[in-house]
């Protein structure tokens, strides 16, 4: 290991990841006096919330009537019951403080007629429980990623908070069960550092690339999660891989669904408004899962538009040319780059394309890591936290609702250093690290640095892409996934031939990749595994072999844990249908129709 | 007399061809500045010929499949592939862009690529931004106010208001104006750049924003802003649209308007 000196760094707290969720805790932990360091793998900004395009949901009620306990109906609704009751009242309680704090940050909102945010309505979001459509969705244009991304890096600034840019995470040093920090590479010149803090929060985002096509930046490989899974931690509800209905045939890239929020409409091969047969209610505006599966059952029954009637189109040119470049500016330009087309004169053509992971790192609602330890499915594990996409509280539960995610980000960010705060005091001494600390994540850095297998890391990617594409799609059945499971074993294992040409320790983009494959090819296992194992449908996952969800029997967390072979070992953890208060009533189990 | 010539360590010389796979109709030649600071050599230019067939549309498609299927030592920053991160801003047929929004088609002939110029190299297409976002932080671009925020509610501002800042928010950060303007590449160490500017800007246009005396301030300096001779390089380059020259230019009015 001589090759290699550690460079140690010691901080009351240590942030893997400047995403939305990252600078939340960050600049939360900097200004209530912790020392904090921020290690991030990209410079803050193009941390994928940039992309995040419709809104933040909050019930302000800006634009009509609106109460946080509609908003946390609609979210349990959303998540097809598997959501957390008592985090779902949380962040939906929190919400409209959460937002506000943004404007305050000065987030440039667009705003209403009385100058007020202005809120559009988004899939799923109901006034009434249900009756109504609400508007809760908070908007900068179509560009509210990008707005609150760069509101929260300035207000990091502001608070000078500390950030180790451009260096990546490899692996948590864990010592007895506890988190003590993190090994990252400074990729600008190849040196290995230790961060060490007394909590570590992981807020390194979802694992979208696991996928052949996906919304998701190339950057987001679940760097979060394979360090966990690593560490001999589970990760939880894998199986549930939001497909985002609008995505560009072809290019993959994001078209909000702002888009149909705003009065935009899907329509198949024979011109027809189809939403209105599988939800005669909430039509376009039905939540993400139940829209993905009706454009594939469209395209299935042959009314897909395109040459090869693969597809289907997102008519816009109603809304008129002055709403169009008022609220949804950067999808024209979207959609005239990737896909060629005026969208104040043609349709956009798209296709349901992976978005996000409901599932992550399983956490309570302050933000720390649990596992199932002895009988307890709540058992905390010292030192570590997970907050963002990266996360698993579970708010999302079987399925996301649009705008919840951005909301997710800020709220959990916020309460993650408020409880880091609470449980660290601030220059608390750190005891001395096992001698070997570190040692796993630079054994690992030297092996793929000099792996001379047969396999290109691109090759080895591609084909856990086309697995996953394949066999742990919008719809799902018993023969296939049985088939995805042993051919991502067979990735998985192939991945131990695989080989490095970039021998250099500056900006070494080859060696960074394979790391992130690694951590990519265990959560894909996890996911494609998990979903095998769910013999029921609900939310996101869609098993045609049980059409139904199952009360009894599923309504429970899926804990899966990958050990270095591969194998995955599965286990569960309860729903929480309690409240966290006696502000609101839980909300019970019943059929989920829009 | 000035010395132009390239120091003897930047001369670049002629590196490797990858020719195209045998059978390839549709090629196009990809000639791409590469520095390896590990190797102790002069900088280079390889070659790779791709076959277009099995290529996506944008420049960005090409590096990507050089490194997956050609070179994998080809070094270069991307990430959210469409358009809203700015990490892939480089420099493509002689003008400062982000490779995953510009269509190899657009480009004729030989398809040069160069990182972002006057930069220094980390490697490759990886230009060192350490300056530029320290400019950046250096107008302390967030909402300073000493009103207190209505504590239940947002701060109120007009849609007109609101569209003052709507497009200079819009900004990436991907460095394309700054590190088009020959003013910065001169004196880009005490002039802040279009893209610094641009944000101090949308700060001082902001009707929240309670500083603008001192944000004005701190930019009347001989070189902060009025290094600025009105090239219009910074707004020919920005791939968001946006118009840093004509925000610099209103920073200007307003200094002159409060002198008198």
């Amino acid at each position: 290991m001589s090759a290699y000196q550690f460079i140690d760094h010691y901080y009351d707290v240590v942030v893997v990841g400047a995403g939305g969720a990252g600078l939340r805790a960050t600049f939360g932990l900097a200004h209530s006096g912790l020392s904090v360091a921020c290690v991030t793998k990209v410079f803050p900004t193009r941390s994928h919330t940039v992309a995040a395009q419709g809104g933040i949901s909050a019930a302000l009620g800006n634009m009509g009537e609106d109460d946080w306990r509609w908003h946390m109906y609609d979210t349990v609704k959303g998540s097809d019951w598997l959501g957390d009751q008592d985090a779902i009242e949380f962040m939906c309680k929190e919400a409209p403080g959460a937002v506000i704090e943004l404007e305050h940050y000065g987030l440039p909102f667009s705003r209403t007629e009385d100058g007020r945010i202005y809120q559009r309505p988004f899939g799923g979001m109901t006034t009434h429980y249900g009756k109504g459509t609400a508007q809760r969705t908070c908007a900068a244009a179509d560009r509210t990623g990008h707005a609150m991304l760069h509101t929260l890096y300035q207000q990091a600034l502001r608070h000078e908070a500390q950030f180790f840019i451009e260096y990546f995470a490899v692996d948590l040093i864990m010592d007895n069960g506890e988190c003590r920090g993190v090994v990252a590479i400074n990729m600008a010149d190849g040196t290995v550092h230790r961060f060490l803090g007394h909590q570590t929060i992981l807020a390194t985002g979802g694992y979208g690339r696991a996928y052949f096509s996906c919304t998701s930046a190339h950057t987001c490989t679940g760097d979060g999660g394979g360090m966990v899974l690593r560490a001999g931690l589970p990760m939880q509800d894998m199986e549930f891989v939001q497909f985002h209905p609008t995505g560009i045939y072809g290019a993959g890239c994001l078209i909000t669904e702002g888009v149909r929020g705003e009065g935009g409409i899907l329509r198949n091969s024979q011109g027809e408004r189809f939403m209105e047969r599988y939800a005669p209610n909430a039509k376009d505006l039905a939540s993400r899962d139940v829209v993905s599966r009706s454009m594939t059952m469209e395209i299935r029954e042959g009314r897909g538009v395109g040459p090869d009637k693969d597809h289907i189109y997102l008519h816009l040119e109603h809304l008129g040319a002055e709403v169009i470049h008022e609220r949804l500016p950067g999808i024209a330009e979207t959609a005239k780059i990737f896909a060629g087309v005026d969208v104040t004169k043609q349709p956009i053509p798209v296709l349901p394309t992976v978005h996000y992971n409901m599932g992550g790192i399983p956490a309570n609602y302050h933000g720390e890591v649990v596992t199932l330890k002895n009988g307890n499915p709540d058992s905390v594990v010292p030192g570590l936290m997970a907050v963002g996409e990266a996360a698993c509280v579970s708010v999302h539960g079987a399925n996301r609702l649009g705008s919840n995610s951005l909301l997710d980000l800020v709220v959990f960010g916020r309460e993650a250093a408020r409880h880091a705060a609470e449980i660290v005091k601030p220059n608390t001494r750190h005891r001395p690290l096992p001698k070997d600390a570190g040692d796993f994540a630079v054994s690992r850095i030297d092996r793929f640095r000099h792996a001379k297998g047969e396999l290109k890391t691109a090759e080895v990617r591609l084909n856990m892409q086309r697995v996953m594409q394949n066999h742990a799609a919008v719809f799902r059945t018993s023969e296939s996934l049985k088939e995805g499971v042993y051919k991502m074993q067979e990735v998985f294992q192939s991945f131990e031939r695989v080989s490095v040409s970039d021998r250099g320790m500056v900006w070494n983009t080859d060696l960074i990749e394979t790391l992130e494959l690694d951590n990519l090819r265990s959560q894909a296992v996890a996911t494609i595994v998990s979903a095998e194992n769910r013999k029921e449908s609900r939310g996101a996952h869609a098993h045609e072999d049980y059409p139904n969800r199952d009360d009894v029997n599923w309504m429970k967390h899926t804990l899966s844990w990958v050990d270095p072979q591969g194998a995955v070992t599965l286990d569960y953890r309860p729903v929480h249908l309690n409240t966290l208060t006696n502000d609101v009533e839980p909300v019970p189990p019943k059929a989920r129709v829009y | 007399m000035a010395q132009f010539r390239l120091p003897k360590n930047s001369v670049v010389g002629v590196g490797k061809t990858y020719p195209a796979p045998a059978g390839a109709k549709d090629v196009r030649t990809f000639r791409i500045y590469r520095f390896d600071p590990e190797s102790g050599q002069n900088p280079r230019y390889d070659t790779y010929e791709v076959d277009m067939a099995t290529c996506g549309p944008m420049i960005l498609d090409a590096l990507i499949k050089i490194k997956n299927e050609i070179d994998p030592t080809l070094t270069f920053r991307r990430s959210c592939r469409e358009g809203i991160c700015g990490s892939c801003a480089m420099n493509i047929d002689g003008v400062n862009t982000l490779a995953c929004t510009r269509a190899t088609e657009d480009v004729k002939g030989t398809v040069k690529i160069f990182p972002l110029p006057h930069m220094p190299v980390i490697k490759d297409l990886v230009p060192d931004l350490t300056n530029f976002y320290a400019q950046y932080a250096s107008v302390k671009p967030w909402l300073q106010t000493r009103t207190p925020a209505p504590p239940d509610r947002e701060r109120l501002q007009s849609k007109e208001d609101q569209e003052k800042i709507d497009r200079p928010a819009a900004c990436i950060l991907c460095a394309c104006c700054s590190t088009s303007c020959p003013s910065y590449w001169w004196n880009g160490d005490r002039y802040l750049g279009p893209a610094a500017l641009l944000a101090a800007y949308r700060w001082i246009v902001d009707t929240r924003d309670e500083a603008t005396g001192e944000r004005l301030d701190e930019l009347e300096d001989p070189f902060k802003l009025y290094r600025c001779h009105t090239i219009m390089n910074c707004t020919e380059a920005c791939p968001k649209d946006l118009n840093p020259a004509k925000a610099i230019a209103e920073i200007k009015k307003k200094m002159a308007e409060r002198r008198h």
